[in-house]
Formats: C-alpha cells, sequence, structure tokens
C-alpha cells in the first residue's frame, strides 16, 4: 500500500470500516513508514478527542412525555366511538375479564408442565446452538473486535440492548455477534475467543433475580450460568471450566 | 404544533395503527432523533418541532415499516427528511453543498498534519465549528461520531452512495479539524 493510498482509506481505518485485507495492507504500512505513522497517531487521536467532546443532546422527559400523551390521545379518541355505538360497555369488560382469566389459567398451567427441568432443557438448548454454529460455519453475522461497532448492530434486531464488553484485555477477544433463537425468543450471541477456542454467550432480558454462575457440563461442554441486572447470560464453550469461570467474572466486572 | 393539528392529522388515519407496537418500536430512538435535529437545527425550538413533526409522519407510515427492520435507521431518516425540509425553507441562504463538495478529492486537506495541533478540543470549541459547517457535514459527522452508525447505514439514511459517505465524511472531519485548530478569533471562513 501507498503512502497515497493510506490518505485516501484513513477514515475507513479508524472506523473499522475496511475489509480484513485492505485493513491489514493498511497495518503493515504503518509499521513500515514512520511519517504516516505519525500522521495516523495525530489523526487517530484528534478523532478520539472530538468525539469525546461532543456533546449529546437528549430529549427531555417533558418532550417524550408530551409525545406519549398525544400519541395515546390520537389513538384512543375514535376506537373509543366506534366501540360504544354498537356494542355495550358492560359486554367489554366481560369479554375483557374471561379473555384474562384464560390467559392467566394457561400460564399456570404451562408453567406447572415445564417447571420439572425447564433450566436442563435450556442448558441443552443453549449447548446444542453452540455446536450448531460452529457445525454450520454461522459464528457471526456482524464480524468485529470492536464493541462499538458490534452492539450497534443489534438495535432494531433485538427488543433489548445487549451489553457488549470488549474483553481483550483479559484474554478473551471480541470477535463478532449474530442473532440467535433460545427459549422461545430471538437473543443475542456475542462471539469470543480464548486462543483457539470459541466462547458462545447468549443473552436475553429475564425476570429472574440475580444469580451467581453457575458451572454445568453437557456432552463435554462446559455452560456457565448466570443472571444480571435482569439478564440471563449463557457462556458455553469447550475451554476449560477454569477459564470459562474467569470469563464470566471478568464480564460480571 | 398545537394540538387540534395533531389530531386532526394523525387521528383519523391512525386508527388501525398499534399504537403500543409504534411506541415500543420509535421510542427507544427519540433521544438519537433530537440529538441528530438539536444538531441540524442548532437550537432547541426547532428540534422539538422537527422530532414531533418525524414522530408524526413515522406514525402515519407505520404500516410501510416491516417488523425486523432497523427501527433507528427508519426512523432517524424520518428526522433527517424533516430537518432538511426545514434547512431548505428557512436557512437557504446558508454555505450548501449543492456545488458538490463530494467530488473533490478528500486527501488534499489533509496533507499537512501540523496544520491541525489541537489535541484537547473542548465541547464549546466543537459545537462553534460545528455550526459553522454545512448542513450534509454536520448529518454526517453526527450519525458517524455519536450514534455510532455504520457507513452502510449511513448511506441509507442519507441517500448516497457508500463511496460518497466515505468521501464525505472523510472531507467534513478534515474541515472540522481545521477549524479546531484555528485560534478561537479566527473561526470565519
Amino acid at each position: 500500500m501507498s503512502c497515497q493510498e493510506v490518505c485516501e482509506f484513513l477514515d475507513a481505518y479508524v472506523d473499522k470500516e475496511l475489509d480484513v485485507f485492505t485493513s491489514s495492507q493498511f497495518d503493515r504500512h504503518l509499521t513500515e513508514c514512520a511519517a504516516c505513522r505519525a500522521k495516523y497517531d495525530q489523526y487517530q487521536q484528534m478523532h478520539d478527542s472530538v468525539r469525546v467532546h461532543m456533546e449529546y443532546f437528549p430529549a427531555s422527559e417533558e418532550f417524550v412525555q408530551k409525545l406519549r400523551a398525544q400519541l395515546h390521545q390520537s389513538g384512543r379518541r375514535p376506537a373509543e366511538n366506534i366501540r360504544r355505538s354498537w356494542f355495550p360497555q358492560w359486554r367489554v369488560w366481560a369479554m375483557a375479564a374471561s379473555v384474562v382469566a384464560v390467559l392467566l389459567l394457561t400460564a399456570v398451567l404451562l408453567r406447572m408442565v415445564r417447571r420439572p427441568s425447564s433450566s436442563d432443557v435450556l442448558a441443552e438448548e443453549v449447548v446444542s446452538s453452540h455446536i450448531r454454529s460452529l457445525l454450520a460455519n454461522h459464528l457471526s453475522d456482524v464480524v468485529s473486535s470492536d464493541q462499538h461497532t458490534v452492539k450497534p448492530w443489534f438495535s432494531g434486531k433485538l427488543d433489548f440492548a445487549p451489553l457488549v464488553k470488549d474483553l481483550s484485555s483479559k484474554g478473551f477477544p471480541l470477535a463478532g455477534g449474530r442473532l440467535d433463537y433460545l427459549d422461545d425468543r430471538p437473543v443475542a450471541a456475542l462471539v469470543y475467543k480464548r486462543r483457539q477456542h470459541t466462547i458462545n454467550l447468549f443473552l436475553w432480558p429475564s425476570s429472574a433475580s440475580n444469580s451467581r454462575p453457575r458451572t454445568l457440563t453437557i456432552r463435554g461442554y462446559n455452560v456457565v450460568h448466570w443472571t444480571h441486572s435482569h439478564m440471563a447470560y449463557w457462556a458455553v464453550s469447550d475451554v476449560n471450566a477454569g477459564d470459562l469461570g474467569e470469563f464470566a467474572h471478568d464480564l460480571e466486572d | 404544533m398545537s394540538e387540534e393539528i395533531w389530531n386532526k392529522r394523525a387521528g383519523r388515519e391512525v386508527r388501525k395503527i398499534d399504537h403500543e407496537l409504534f411506541e415500543r418500536t420509535v421510542l427507544p430512538y427519540i433521544n438519537s432523533a433530537h440529538n441528530l435535529a438539536r444538531w441540524l437545527t442548532r437550537n432547541e425550538h426547532d428540534a422539538e418541532d422537527m422530532v414531533q413533526e418525524a414522530f408524526l409522519r413515522a406514525l402515519r407510515s407505520f404500516d410501510t415499516f416491516t417488523a425486523g427492520r432497523d427501527a433507528r435507521a427508519w426512523f432517524l431518516t424520518i428526522v433527517r427528511n424533516s430537518c432538511r425540509t426545514w434547512h431548505r425553507q428557512y436557512r437557504s441562504h446558508e454555505t450548501s453543498m449543492e456545488w458538490d463538495m463530494d467530488a473533490q478529492p478528500a486527501v488534499t486537506a489533509w496533507s499537512d498534519p501540523e496544520a491541525v495541533l489541537i489535541k484537547n478540543a473542548n465541547s464549546q470549541l466543537i459545537r462553534r465549528a460545528m455550526e459553522q459547517l454545512p448542513f450534509e457535514y454536520r448529518e454526517i459527522l453526527i450519525l458517524r461520531e455519536l450514534e455510532e452508525l455504520s457507513y452502510k447505514e449511513i448511506a441509507q439514511i442519507v441517500e448516497v452512495p457508500l463511496g460518497t459517505v466515505m468521501s464525505r465524511l472523510s472531507r467534513a472531519r478534515k474541515e472540522l479539524y481545521i477549524r479546531l485548530g484555528q485560534p478561537t478569533g479566527e473561526m470565519g471562513v
């Protein structure tokens, strides 16, 4: 790669938008050319400084409330008029009550049926998902070691924002992320590496209270499960249980 | 916007729309929307007007939004278009990129790294420098530096090819850095 090309690709490199090949060529040029290296350092420094200091203007709480109120108002009025004209009010309530009762009953029954081993079944499911991701060579939909690339990729694809941590300093570099389906819902799957091993970290919102990491072994794979801040975490890998425990510990920090 | 106008424009058409779903889809991005509008209009009052207008537009076209699509990009596109219309209407006399800054090579402005010596940019300086930049530069900088969107997402929102995103962002940054590098008194273009 020439110095001219380095200039051209500087922004894409800073933004981690270069493909792997061009990026590695860029890296190589920087190690060989002191002038470009200096230019890049300064550019990166400037870029970081601007990003840190650029103000963010969130919407005020009152403004959001106002939007919300207008939304509800615009939706409710016409619907009420229609309903009243052909359906007596009490019947609506009676119907609503019976629907709620049926739903409650169903929920209770489902819980009773599922209770015996729902956690074990889920652990099995997690391991299968891990194996499938390796077999199908479908590890990542977004390939990046940058948490600021991986995290935004999930927005709009999930109804929650997964916590994406960079653990490369602890020896668990981030490799990417993808969508998966577990426990009857779409979940975030983050891919980390430990030397040659792959760690899949599955996470999704959970109503369970906080729990400490618990390790199990299923079909030769180590699985660690914990709950934190209303998120369920499942880490699964073929690395040894000690390493995986360390991984869970670093994530929790 | 007054309440009557809101109801008149929204009330009849939105009957069939699932308001809760709309709220869950759009409200998570209300801060992103406000932030973008605030930087593009450069004042709070107009920013809120723009977000409110975009919110209403989004509600009206919510039936064309398919679940699973990137809701943030969808909503920010609407916000951005509202701001652009507003800008054309009220700020058309300002520097614009209509004469095609994109066509110029982005490299030249950064030929000399010494041109920019400032290392500790502060937020006030950045705001002043940003406010002097054309609309097209501001939007791309906010979408990238604050919203951390990918080039692909930006291309979708700003409705330009990927290559243009790259070169425009490059130029926008250099224009910004050069302004930040100038002593406070001489910030004029």
